[in-house]
């Protein structure tokens, strides 16, 4: 009968669903992760594990992690609050512009802060902490603030009623309340800075180093590639557990999600005092997000005493630090990161269908979400070691680097598309059915209108995310094509005026190509779920 | 026709339909009368195809579709709460059915229009359903079920999150559009003014069960078992019960000591309902129809019409 054709056919779906994507990665993630797992196993790692320097590090790693998260919250719980109780005029301009910095590369930001802070505290632990803060107060903001303004107001009304004054009602109802978006944007923020590699490779300086960044060093400046497996595995462990108690607490989130529509929560401020509180902790907001950006851009045109533009008119011409002109760095940037987009939506496409549509065992959704917990130096790392001989000796394959771009995207467009999906009503499929609509029908007119505006977003992230990707791509530019950020960071460890002012010309190019990724995204609506 | 042949569904934590028949004539309404989780929305969703049935069987003119998937039935379903595609605008949904069935658009235009009419939002078409009223989504979603010319049309609690007088307004409606479209349909609601008003005949759900099926007549003159009578209005106690309209109450006049006392009066619309407890300590629920009716704390006289008790 025909029903058995469209059965097989869905059959066929379903199957295409766990199996591109579980083949994608089998490939890519798990075989290059056993290749590390191999090298650093087969002799027995305990040297490397009780060296001094690992212990230091693995210390280092942790305490910095905690530090960040800590000056995260203070600097973005204000805003979160502002974002949550009030409305406004421009409250969804300062939205929007908070998530800018989140999709910033690492390398422009390093470089923002060399550029703005004093020449004694440049690099070091102050600066990785000011560094991590500046990229993930947009968490802190969006969930906390996002979660804020969706608990219903008439609860803390309730409780003034009962007789508690504003702190006692904040202590008692609000902050219980809020509690499950804290823990959550804590475990993120803490996951991020835990793994961060640019911030701490180039501000860290000879003294600070984290895991992910060791595992450069060792990998690429001292060559000691079995000291680097160890500590990609120190690393794989921590980070596991990392994300294993951040989908914990996510799921906890989830499921006490505010429902309160925004706009019944929110109110202008009424007396001076709220307005000097939402117009102060915004402006502190602004300046620690902007001034850094502005001091950049000043730097990429200031040489000597004047301001030119002579960096920039260098950009095309050849330079000692590359092999290739600047500008074909950019091109080259724009080329993989176009190339990534693509494989990263196909393929977190097919894995959030399957993750949002699973009513298969669970250990395969477990599977698609693993990369989550692949740090960019292990990937990179991992390719390197995995991919170098015949008849798999991809390294010098043009397609690698977007690859391993497209595998650091993957887990954000998953996440940013299985929500959406997840978030169908399942009576819209079966209105659609009962109106004649074939499961494929009910994809094609339901599902993917629906999930179309999200899988535009997961586009437009999944670029931004390539252009800036730096921690896999430094092992796998070949030197003659570098990105942006690898051109950057080749600027930045060679000395001289000039040198100094095109990292910074080329930092601000790719602020820019970040921010118009970033903007394009922003002009498609789409409902606000999970992470981002 | 349509039959529905001994139908069991189970959940792995209950039973939501067991063993039920159901026989619905072409061009009758059927009412499905019970309280939530009586199983009325999971019988809709076996009928609809939504739901595969554990046993038991459907039979629509004749042909078997049992096995049929949802798509391939020609039943048309009403949502409760709608259940509108908020991607599409309003033509859009009314549309669908007509585009799944291959229609040519010129045709799919025509009929829109028509449907549209018909639920009263003529020029509708643009809008984006998101910016219509409770009650105009629940036109959009009749219109967009009966679009295709479904064979059967089934309800779910069409009219449950609507206030009561627009409640009231629609179900006027809709019974002159099922009379004036003949159509086929099985009506689904928790709430009696509806079935009876509505289903020309009225079947009785609880606990996955049929309890009962017949006119709106026959249950109230003769309810099947206590909880029925209970769930339909009637007194229960003792095992028999009353119907309140044949409880007659009169005053107490000064002197007399009267064999009950009210306890409360409560207006609905032309009649109002007393609540009264006889001195041998039961309740009862009446209904008078008279403006001068005693008050709370009153000592009265009742009498009870012998036609109005029911006994089992």
């Amino acid at each position: 009968m025909d029903r058995d054709r469209h059965s097989l056919s869905e059959r066929v779906w379903r199957v295409a669903t766990y199996a591109v994507p579980l083949g994608f990665l089998a490939l890519f993630f798990a075989y290059p992760l056993l290749s590390i797992l191999e090298r650093g196993l087969t002799v027995a790692p305990f040297d490397v594990l009780t060296d001094p320097l690992t212990r230091d590090v693995v210390w280092f790693t942790f305490w910095q992690a905690l530090a960040s998260t800590a000056l995260t919250f203070a600097i973005g719980l204000p805003a979160a609050y502002v974002l949550g109780r009030y409305e406004f005029p421009g409250r969804s301009v300062v939205r929007a512009l908070v998530v800018v910095p989140f999709v910033l590369p690492t390398v422009v930001v390093a470089l923002a802060f060399i550029a703005v802070l004093p020449t004694d505290l440049e690099r070091g632990w102050v600066a990785i902490l000011v560094g991590h803060a500046f990229f993930n107060v947009a968490v802190v903001v969006l969930i906390v603030g996002t979660f804020w303004a969706g608990l219903d107001r008439r609860v803390s009304e309730a409780a003034a009623t009962l007789g508690a004054g504003p702190w006692r009602s904040f202590r008692e109802v609000t902050l219980p309340l809020l509690a499950p978006a804290l823990a959550a944007a804590a475990s993120i923020v803490f996951l991020f800075s835990f793994t961060s590699f640019g911030i701490v490779l180039i501000l860290g300086g000879p003294a600070y180093s984290t895991i992910e960044a060791e595992i450069y060093n060792q990998a690429v400046r001292i060559f000691d590639l079995r000291a680097a497996a160890v500590l990609s595995l120190v690393q794989l462990l921590c980070v596991g557990l990392a994300v294993w108690i951040a989908l914990k607490l996510e799921a906890v989130l989830g499921a006490a999600r505010g429902s309160q529509p925004e706009r019944d929560v929110l109110r202008r401020p009424g007396t001076r005092r709220e307005w000097g509180a939402v117009a102060g902790s915004l402006a502190a907001l602004a300046a620690f997000l902007g001034i850094p950006l502005a001091v950049l851009v000043e730097r990429s045109v200031s040489i000597g005493d004047g301001f030119s533009l002579a960096a920039y008119r260098a950009l095309s011409d050849p330079t000692t630090a590359l092999l290739a002109t600047p500008w074909e760095a950019v091109w080259n940037s724009v080329t993989y990161a176009g190339a990534a987009t693509a494989i990263a939506v196909v393929v977190g496409g097919l894995a959030a269908f399957a993750v949002a549509g699973s009513r298969g065992p669970r250990v395969l959704d477990l599977l698609l979400m693993l990369p989550l917990g692949a740090s960019a130096v292990m990937l990179g790392f991992g390719f390197v070691i995995a991919f170098d001989s015949a008849p798999i000796d991809f390294r010098a394959a043009p397609w690698i680097v977007p690859v391993a771009q497209a595998l650091v995207a993957i887990p954000f467009v998953v996440r940013i598309v299985a929500p959406t999906l997840k978030a169908i009503d399942e009576r819209q499929r079966e209105a659609a059915a009962v109106l004649g609509a074939t499961p494929a029908r009910v994809r094609r007119e339901i599902d993917l209108p629906i999930a179309g505006r999200a899988l535009a977003v997961a586009a437009g992230f999944a670029f931004a995310i390539s252009l800036g990707e730096f921690g896999a791509t430094v092992f796998l530019a070949r030197p003659d094509a570098p990105t942006l950020p690898v051109a950057i960071f080749r600027f930045l460890s060679r000395p001289g005026e000039l040198n100094a002012a095109q990292a910074y010309a080329l930092a601000v190019v790719l602020m820019g190509l970040t921010a118009i990724s970033v903007f394009v995204v922003g002009q498609v609506r789409v409902r606000r779920s999970g992470w981002l | 026709m349509l039959s529905v042949e001994k139908v069991t569904v189970v959940f792995p934590d209950v039973t939501a339909l067991d063993d039920v028949s159901l026989e619905v004539a072409r061009g009758e309404v059927v009412a499905v009368l019970g309280p939530s989780g009586s199983g009325k929305s999971t019988l809709l969703r076996v009928i609809s195809g939504l739901q595969r049935p554990d046993a038991g069987s459907l039979v629509l003119d004749g042909e078997d579709i049992t096995a049929a998937p949802a798509h391939r039935r020609g039943i048309g379903l009403v949502f409760q709460d709608h259940a509108l595609f908020d991607h599409k605008d309003v033509a859009g949904n009314v549309a669908f059915g007509l585009r799944m069935r291959g229609d040519p658009p010129p045709d799919i235009e025509t009929r829109v229009a028509e449907l549209l009419d018909l639920v009263g939002l003529s020029g509708f078409e643009r809008r984006s359903v998101r910016t219509l009223s409770g009650g105009e989504q629940q036109r959009v979603a009749l219109a967009r079920a009966l679009a295709p010319e479904p064979r059967v049309l089934l309800l779910d609690e069409p009219l449950g999150s609507l206030d009561r007088r627009l409640r009231d307004r629609l179900m006027l409606d809709l019974g002159v559009l099922f009379a004036e479209l003949q159509v086929t349909a099985i009506y689904v609601t928790h709430d009696h003014a509806e079935a009876f008003a509505l289903g020309q005949r009225v079947a009785v759900m609880r606990s996955g069960r049929i309890v009962q099926h017949g006119t709106a007549d026959e249950l109230w003159a003769r309810p099947a078992d206590e909880d029925t009578a209970r769930f339909l209005g009637l007194n229960v106690h003792d095992g028999e019960a009353v119907r309140p309209d044949a409880i007659e109450v009169r005053r107490a006049r000064p002197g007399e000591t009267g064999s009950a006392v009210v306890e409360g009066a409560r207006r609905n619309g032309p009649t109002v309902q007393l609540s009264i407890r006889l001195d041998d300590g039961a309740v009862l629920q009446a209904v008078t129809a008279s403006i001068d009716h005693p008050a709370a704390g009153e000592r009265v006289w009742i009498e009870i019409d012998p036609a109005g008790i029911v006994r089992w």
